[in-house]
């Protein structure tokens, strides 16, 4: 046990000092632009774009932090909070290595499972973009085929094709807590026009809230036995 | 030193944190392999994890680059880069830029040439995502550490907590998939007013017809998805294929967004 607290309390460790450590590095990124192209921004246009674009972008990077690190885990959340698409890659990547795994994601082989898939992923989406952009300033044309209308709705449907072999795996395995949330959520999307694509992230912790207190419910009455 | 969004120098400042971030990657997965042996963990299924993270990967990855090219007209290859490999998400960056952009009198199939113009959407797209990165190392311990009151509290419940969280992210996505269905039925939903920005900075109001069947593309994009990785799973059980379980979100992920392609043309 005292062993177990060790790992998880170096990975939090570690994870601080990586994470302040990119802070820095990414605030000084616009600051050396404006040094060595002698700029300064244009103060009324960042005001009105940050005024514009601020209030959602830190509301929904708040209500992420609190849906997305328990189910991450500690070194999967401090990866994956750096290097970004969490919804529609890191969390399936490593929901689908716990689920083959077979580990639990509140074990400690679970956070090491986790970390590990969102490691190998970040890594290789590091790579392929290296390598994407290498090719783009070599060959142009990829950039015309990896951007041409017959490719475009493979990548527009990107959402649905991912959750649909998800969605097989976990509701066969959790039948009866997944009829409520689906029927909730697909009433709301059908029938509410305001919801789209660019509102899921603000449903995914309605639906996190809701089938987590449905489960406590159903738990409670012995439902899930 | 002369600006232009291609510069070697901003080349260079972007390799330097993606370098930085390929650091922290690579740091936590020796540490977690490293902590798998100690734990005797099964190395063949370590091994088997990061493959099939690596392949699953692939595609999404892909997509990601498409929004390289596509933000590169107006703000070169290095920023982009930088953004979509850092936090970014496509449609966040995207936004951030076309708002800084359109400020500043510009639309997005422009090359920026000024200088000014350029770092002042470099500090909109970097202000903008700032908040994950300050808070993460803020907050983790402490939302972990409520995770794990739970787990010891009570294990059995600790685990369906889990799962709850789980499926309803999943079934927050599956909603989505459904937005547009209402098209069967509700002329009104059929027509959507898009916004484009025009190279002047002003905003052109186009109004665009979708058909009455087109919110049933996602659908049916899910539904092959799902029915790929129903038969992955019938198959690696009746065969005794394990190595299919592996593969099998890649191939469903890959065949579902390959059957977009006709499913896409077909009804809309």
């Amino acid at each position: 046990m005292k062993k177990e607290m060790t790992y998880l309390e170096s990975v939090h460790r570690h994870g601080r000092a990586w994470g302040f450590t990119l802070l820095v590095l990414i605030l000084v990124f616009p600051t050396a632009l404006c040094l060595i192209f002698n700029a300064l921004p244009d103060w009324q246009a960042l005001l009105k774009a940050l005024i514009a674009v601020l209030p959602m972008y830190w509301a929904v990077g708040i209500v992420e932090i609190f849906t997305y690190v328990p189910m991450l885990g500690a070194g999967g959340a401090y990866l994956s909070f750096v290097t970004g698409n969490i919804s529609n890659l890191k969390l399936p990547v490593a929901i689908d290595a716990m689920e083959k795994a077979k580990v639990k994601a509140t074990s400690e082989e679970g956070e090491i499972i986790s970390t590990i898939s969102i490691a190998v992923s970040s890594i290789v989406t590091t790579f392929i973009i290296i390598i994407g952009v290498v090719l783009l300033l070599i060959v142009e044309p990829i950039g015309a085929f990896i951007s041409s209308p017959a490719l475009e709705p493979a990548f527009a449907q990107i959402l649905p094709a991912l959750f649909g072999g998800l969605a097989v795996v976990f509701i066969s395995k959790n039948l009866k807590l997944s009829i409520a949330p689906i029927i909730l959520m697909l009433g709301l999307f059908i029938f509410v026009p305001a919801l789209n694509e660019g509102t899921v992230g603000i449903m995914v912790p309605v639906g996190v809230i809701f089938t987590v207190a449905i489960a406590r419910i159903m738990y409670k009455k012995g439902w899930l036995n | 030193m002369k600006f232009s969004v291609n510069s070697p120098v901003i080349f260079c400042l972007v390799g330097v944190i993606i370098l930085a971030v390929l650091g922290q990657s690579f740091y936590f997965l020796i540490r977690a392999v490293k902590r798998s042996k100690e734990k005797g963990m099964d190395q063949m299924q370590i091994r088997k994890t990061i493959i099939s993270s690596a392949i699953f990967t692939v595609a999404p990855a892909i997509a990601i680059l498409v929004g390289v090219v596509s933000l590169s007209k107006s703000l070169g290859v290095a920023l982009p880069w930088l953004r979509l490999s850092v936090i970014g998400s496509l449609s966040y960056e995207t936004i951030a830029a076309e708002r800084a952009v359109s400020e500043l009198g510009q639309g997005l199939e422009t090359e920026i040439v000024s200088p000014t113009a350029f770092v002042t959407v470099a500090w909109v797209m970097t202000l903008g995502i700032l908040i994950g990165l300050i808070l993460t190392p803020v907050l983790t311990k402490r939302i972990q550490g409520g995770m794990n009151k739970i787990g010891m509290k009570d294990k059995k419940w600790a685990e369906i907590f889990n799962n709850a969280m789980f499926l309803g992210m999943i079934s927050a996505f599956l909603g989505f998939v459904f937005s547009n269905v209402s098209r069967l039925w509700d002329a009104g939903a059929r027509t959507v007013t898009e916004k484009i920005l025009q190279s002047d900075g002003s905003m052109l109001e186009t109004v665009v017809e979708y058909s009455s069947t087109s919110g049933l593309i996602p659908v049916c994009v899910m539904a092959v998805s799902a029915v790929l990785m129903a038969i992955c799973g019938i198959f690696a059980k009746t065969l005794k294929q394990n190595w299919m379980n592996d593969y099998a979100l890649p191939i469903s992920l890959v065949g579902g967004m390959a059957a977009a392609i006709p499913i896409t043309s077909w009804l809309s």
